[in-house]
């Protein structure tokens, strides 16, 4: 070996020995209490400045027809066990209702019929999910603001809370798929109570009977298979405490990212 | 007195200061919050091993690359890269690799690769936003110091002569040649302009694309992410400048290596670079 091909070795196992050292370090600072706590501070300056770029009127981008994928990938539960959810979705969700209540003046119960008849909104959007594909869809369904007005939330109220029919683990006590948003979400003109995808009744793949659209956050805050919505002024005590199944395993609350 | 004989007590080089100390350690900085990134960037990719061109993943066009795993011709698992519909078996390394202890890992990009090594989507956007945060902020300091230091104008920025040199630049780097005496002190033109290419084209490039990833940063001028060709496209033009970048540091770090590897390592730590006198 000549010494420049020595000196070449020496470098190169020094940096593998160095890199090694770092993936080490960088596994055991994510297994510790403290190092996530210090990397999460990202999220709340993210949403910080997001908030202050663009507040409740700013529109997610919508497409035309010709955009639309050829079909819209179902992705999570794509059937929701249980007797319950199959019992409602062989009779067509007749008898389905959503339950609106918590912080509300005037709690409610919609049926699907109801819903439909309220005021809708068709819009074309991109749906990212976490993963990191897009697919673009067309959802129709009622804006979540009109269900708000109905019920009034108290001043009180800071969230919408999203509770689903779909058990994302088995057992005698599962865990329901939950999903929550604020109120400037809430109330943006774009964030719906969707029962329509591409011009059909959404499918169950998506959702049925109603998936939330919420189009400037990523796709594991639209929950599908919405039963009921909860205005609450905090969901510490909901489940797992974070505002969502994802979060309460390890995801951002805020997706606008 | 007798004459006593002392061959030279001049230095045959002297220290110079070439780097300041902001400089310093935004340089360390960037490398440390650049490598964080790239190798988080490597696990997120890792939740959906496919890069395409438009907005939707989903638009009946095939990705323009995908890496995975398949049964190979005698049943066993292979790992596989598709680029432009071409097919490589990438067992070992893409698609299909070893976790430390030996268990099979059927993610894209190996452990040894990734931050974390064991798959944790959610942790590893974590690590990958922290330190966006840290390159973002720590890339404005520096370009703001470079221009109000002059370091931009003084250092960076090549003038007509050395523009005009190019040619000899380009030889001499073929050769593994590099300049000694005075000129080391000061980069050369093809390094003032690979400087200059990475710090505004590549890296603001980067972050555009990061940033066109943002379903929420896309709401507040709807369409502008078109600018980059779509969501997916974005997602295609971070991955490629993310290679581009490590392409960078490959060529930067050989050209330290060659041209005096701890004469550069002490003038980025402590600012002092040893120039040869009269070579």
């Amino acid at each position: 070996m000549t010494p420049g091909q020595q000196a070449k070795r020496r470098f190169l196992l020094g940096a593998s020995s160095l890199g090694a050292l770092f993936l080490t370090g960088c596994d055991r600072l994510s297994d510790t209490e403290w190092f996530p706590k210090v990397l999460r501070t990202h999220e709340t300056l993210s949403r910080g400045v997001h908030k202050l770029l663009g507040s409740r009127p700013s529109m997610a981008q919508e497409f035309a027809e010709a955009d639309l994928s050829p079909f819209f990938r179902s992705n999570g539960t794509s059937m929701p066990e249980g007797d319950e959810y199959q019992a409602l979705a062989k009779n067509g969700f007749a008898d389905w209702q959503l339950e609106v209540g918590g912080l509300v003046e005037k709690p409610a119960k919609l049926t699907l019929a109801e819903l439909r008849a309220m005021p809708r909104r068709t819009q074309i959007t991109r749906h990212d999910c976490v993963e990191g594909w897009s697919a673009i869809g067309k959802w129709t369904g009622v804006p979540l603001s009109n269900v708000m007005a109905l019920v009034r939330p108290q001043a009180s109220a800071r969230y919408v809370v999203f509770h689903c029919a779909d058990a994302m683990s088995g057992g005698l006590t599962p865990e329901y798929y939950y999903e929550s948003i604020d109120m400037d979400d809430a109330m943006h003109p774009q964030t719906l109570l969707a029962y329509g995808l591409n011009g059909k009744d959404l499918p169950i793949a998506n959702g049925a009977p109603i998936r939330l659209r919420v189009e400037r956050q990523l796709g594991y805050k639209h929950a599908k298979y919405v039963m009921r919505i909860q205005l609450v002024e905090s969901f510490a005590n909901i489940a797992g405490g974070k505002g969502g199944y994802w979060e309460d395993n390890g995801y951002q609350w805020y997706a606008g990212i | 007195m007798a004459a006593v004989s002392i061959t030279s007590s001049a230095p045959p080089s002297y220290l110079y200061y070439r780097h300041t100390l902001p400089v310093r350690i935004m340089h360390w900085t960037n490398f440390i919050a650049l490598t964080i990134l790239f190798m988080s960037g490597l696990h997120i990719f890792n939740a959906h091993a496919a890069l395409y061109w438009g907005d939707s993943s989903y638009s009946g066009r095939p990705p323009l690359l995908q890496i995975t795993t398949r049964d190979g011709a005698n049943g066993e698992r292979i790992g596989v890269t598709n680029v432009f519909g071409r097919e490589f078996e990438t067992t070992g390394v893409l698609g299909l690799s070893k976790y430390p202890n030996g268990a099979p890992n059927r993610h894209a990009f190996p452990s040894w690769a990734t931050i974390p090594g064991g798959y944790s989507l959610a942790m590893a956007r974590d690590w990958h936003f922290f330190f966006a945060w840290v390159f973002v902020l720590n890339g404005v300091a520096y370009v703001l110091y470079s221009l109000f230091t002059r370091h931009l104008m003084r250092d960076l920025a090549p003038t007509g002569k050395e523009l005009r040199g190019i040619g000899t630049s380009i030889v001499d780097h073929l050769k593994f040649k590099h300049p000694t005496g005075e000129a080391a002190k000061r980069y050369n033109v093809l390094q003032k302009l690979a400087y200059l290419s990475v710090i505004f084209v590549l890296l603001p490039l980067l972050i555009l694309a990061g940033w066109a990833m943002s379903p929420w940063l896309n709401s507040i001028i709807p369409g502008w992410v078109d600018l980059l060709g779509g969501r997916q496209s974005a997602r295609t033009i971070h991955f490629i400048v993310a290679w581009l970048l490590f392409l960078f540091l490959a060529v930067h770090v050989f050209e330290v290596i060659i041209s005096g590897f701890w004469n550069h390592i002490r003038s980025m730590v402590t600012g002092r670079y040893r120039v040869k006198t009269g070579a």
